[in-house]
């Protein structure tokens, strides 16, 4: 059975915490004793309150509305499912960042009386801009437009102009009422004029992107095992999880930065030697060569180019209150590797409902940023449009050890590339 | 192109390691709080399939209240034995003497609330920059918002609304002086999860996960608690002998049992998938206190 990650974002009141709940309740996924306590709790009109089931903090529960990331889980015979129920107000926009990171797919919810707004355009601009292949637009409410087929018409009309311009390749639009639990898990009769899939069949069919595994290989250390034991005197094991690709016992591989050549002798998984081992597994790789190798170095076939720079361009999602100037100095967390580094400018911001890039010197709370920084030690990189593994890093307040940003590098510079990276944006962000 | 073909339970376990190993590379001095139950059991598979042939880069460290079941002292002796890890034990017992704390009265007295003051002093007193702990997502709607690397403040406490943003499976570990990170590597199974996870690895489990005749103490609620010296029992009290298993494993005296005939792992996975009772609900009577009980305790540094 294979693992599908998803998130639900959209407006408050869209219902994004209702459709998980009608998702979880309609699949059989909620246990009695928690509807017991939803039971409690039933509205005056004798309608459950779907929505207690994700709303876990008390101040959630008190405002009616979300304010964190919430996970929740539930199997159905063909698949596994990972829910992240993100905030729709705009100033938790960094949590939507946080859930949309880990994320395969993007259920973006819009209320059919009010169709795409600011914040559907907000959303839908992160989800691409971090990655997410596949999207779903879910015209929730359609019970309270009478469940009129041309206002869905024009919705997905309307969004439409929104996948076209972000180049969106997978979008499937799709009615319901939450509420009613018309097209979340069952087909509706109310909505007997649509006829593809509802939302779970959806889910349960379309391509999980972690299967597709095309990219060049790539692994970074983040511990060396070394027993020193009287039966392994000599043993050094360089754990790490593969990031992307496939590794195979003989690969010709090089320590980046470091450039040192040597071969992989073997590759480990629970102590048992292995003929392959593909992302995102969790090894052991053993190199024939007793070459310096530590936490953070990354470890690639010599055919394989990733960027070795210590000056990047990236887009940044700032999360920190404290806003961002041009001369920082912060810490890039790379996976394992966290080097010193500045920002050294901030070529613009993105108006994230037009999605223009207007001219700036700072950065705010919840701003989308292209900024370029200079590092104190090389990272070894990719464009994250490449490599969403290898292409993100986190920036960190080197004082108070908070993370004020998510990164995504977007350029390197080529004079100091293993070999040029040729990447044309899709859009300009 | 890969011939390998991972599943849903390879995914979750190679997460699951590759947090272990953050942990290792990015803390001084790490511990795994080990509770004797089941998942954090599958905590120490994982921790070997991490680390091995080399040793664990952290002790195990176990709260003991006092008040727990035998069969999960012996197996936690022998576990730690034969992975020839450190064992660290502090007991309960040792805390509310030491502090002259009260002990909790009732008559089902239960001690959990207190292990919080014995996990914030074996913390203190090891210096431990970050436990690791078994805590999963499913379990309860106030842990479903806890972060993989959790940061608590001096006292433990869990603010959930400052709580760091938690991007792709890149984690910051990084603290002040006085700060420490909870640790939790299995956040996103489910306790089906965890089950398949045994299954499949053959991983060992005390006996008092399978079925058994033991005589229990009928609660107000129907729910069942065992029998043990600690419950403060008198002559209303309806005393049964049944057939039951323990899908968690806490407290003798806040651990409710639930009658089972479910005597090995494929029954306790095919009993599991016609359960319609959550395992926090069917067997926690501490969580029941108030809806947001869980919370609460977090806040407070509780696990």
């Amino acid at each position: 059975m294979d693992l599908l990650r998803f998130i639900t974002c959209g407006s408050v009141d869209d219902g994004k915490s209702t459709l998980i709940g009608r998702l979880l309740y309609d699949s059989d996924s909620v246990s009695l004793d928690v509807l017991a306590t939803l039971e409690k709790r039933r509205h005056a009109s004798g309608e459950v309150d779907l929505a207690l089931l994700t709303d876990g903090l008390k101040a959630e529960r008190e405002q009616g509305i979300t304010i964190d990331v919430a996970h929740k889980y539930f199997t159905t015979p063909r698949r596994k499912f990972i829910i992240t129920d993100a905030p729709g107000h705009v100033q938790y926009t960094r949590n939507m960042v946080t859930g949309a990171s880990n994320a395969d797919l993007a259920i973006v919810l819009v209320d059919a009386r009010q169709g795409v707004i600011e914040q559907t355009r907000r959303h839908t601009l992160i989800a691409s801009l971090l990655g997410i292949q596949h999207f779903v637009l879910a015209v929730n409410k359609m019970d309270l437009v009478g469940h009129d087929e041309a206002v869905f018409n024009e919705i997905v009309a309307n969004y439409q102009a929104v996948t076209e311009q972000l180049k969106l390749a997978s979008v499937v639009a799709i009615p319901m009422s939450a509420l009613n639990g018309d097209n979340v898990v069952r087909p509706s009769r109310q909505l007997f004029w649509y006829e593809g899939s509802s939302l779970l069949e959806h889910l349960e069919s379309v391509p999980v992107p972690a299967d597709a595994n095309p990219n060049e290989p790539r692994f970074q250390v983040q511990y060396v095992i070394r027993p020193q034991t009287e039966e392994l005197p000599d043993y050094r094991g360089y754990a790490g999880r593969i990031q992307s690709g496939t590794y195979r016992p003989g690969d010709q591989v090089r320590i980046w930065p470091s450039g040192l050549e040597t071969t992989i002798e073997a590759i480990e998984v629970n102590q048992a030697e292995v003929a392959e081992a593909t992302a995102p597994q969790a090894v052991v790789l053993r190199l024939r060569d007793d070459v310096d190798v530590s936490r953070g170095d990354t470890i690639v076939p010599v055919t394989a180019h990733p960027a070795v720079t210590r000056e990047v361009e990236a887009t940044l999602c700032w999360m920190h209150e404290r806003p961002l100037k041009v001369g920082r100095k912060l810490l890039v967390q790379h996976h394992s590797a966290v080097v010193k580094a500045s920002v050294t400018a901030i070529v613009h911001k993105t108006n994230v409902a037009t999605f223009e890039s207007v001219g700036t010197d700072t950065a705010q709370l919840n701003d989308i940023v292209r900024v370029q920084l200079k590092t104190a030690g090389p990272l070894v990189v990719d464009d994250y449009r490449q490599n969403r593994a290898t292409g993100a890093f986190i920036l960190v307040d080197d004082q108070t050890g908070e993370t004020l940003a998510a990164g995504l590098v977007t350029e390197t510079n080529p004079d100091l590339f293993a070999t040029p990276v040729a990447a044309e944006p899709a859009f300009s962000i | 192109m890969a011939t390998v073909e991972l599943d849903y339970l390879d995914r979750l376990e190679a997460e699951a390691i590759h947090i272990l190993r953050e942990v290792a590379g990015q803390f001084e001095r790490p511990a795994l709080l080990f509770s004797g139950g089941k998942d954090s059991i599958a905590l120490t598979r994982l921790a070997e399939k991490a680390f091995r042939p080399g040793k664990f880069p952290f002790p195990l460290v176990h709260i003991d209240t006092g008040h727990n079941f035998q069969e999960i002292i012996d197996f936690r002796d022998s576990l730690a034995a034969s992975l020839g890890e450190k064992l660290i034990v502090r007991k309960v017992e040792d805390t509310i003497r030491e502090r002259g704390l009260r002990e909790p009265g009732g008559k089902y007295p239960s001690r959990n609330p207190l292990q919080t003051y014995t996990l914030l002093d074996v913390i203190e007193e090891f210096e431990f920059d970050a436990c690791i702990g078994g805590a999963r997502r499913d379990e309860e709607k106030a842990r479903a918002k806890e972060r993989i690397f959790s940061v608590r403040d001096e006292f433990g406490q869990w603010d959930p609304r400052r709580q760091r943003p938690e991007l792709w499976n890149i984690y910051n570990g990084r603290i002040q002086k006085g700060e420490n990170v909870r640790v939790f590597p299995i956040s996103n199974w489910t306790e089906l999860d965890v089950w398949n996870y045994i299954q499949r690895e053959n991983i060992p489990l005390p006996d008092i996960y399978f079925s058994h005749e033991r005589r229990c103490v009928v609660l107000p609620s129907g729910q069942l608690l065992g029998l043990s010296e600690h419950l403060r029992l008198d002559d209303t009290d309806e005393i049964v002998s049944r057939r039951v298993r323990f899908r968690t494993v806490g407290d003798s005296t806040c651990t409710a049992a639930v009658e089972s005939d479910a005597s090995s792992i494929d029954d306790i996975i095919a009993d599991l998938l016609l359960a319609k009772v959550s395992e926090r609900g069917a067997t926690r009577l501490d969580d029941n206190l108030s809806e947001t009980g869980m919370e609460d305790r977090k806040r407070n540094g509780y696990f």
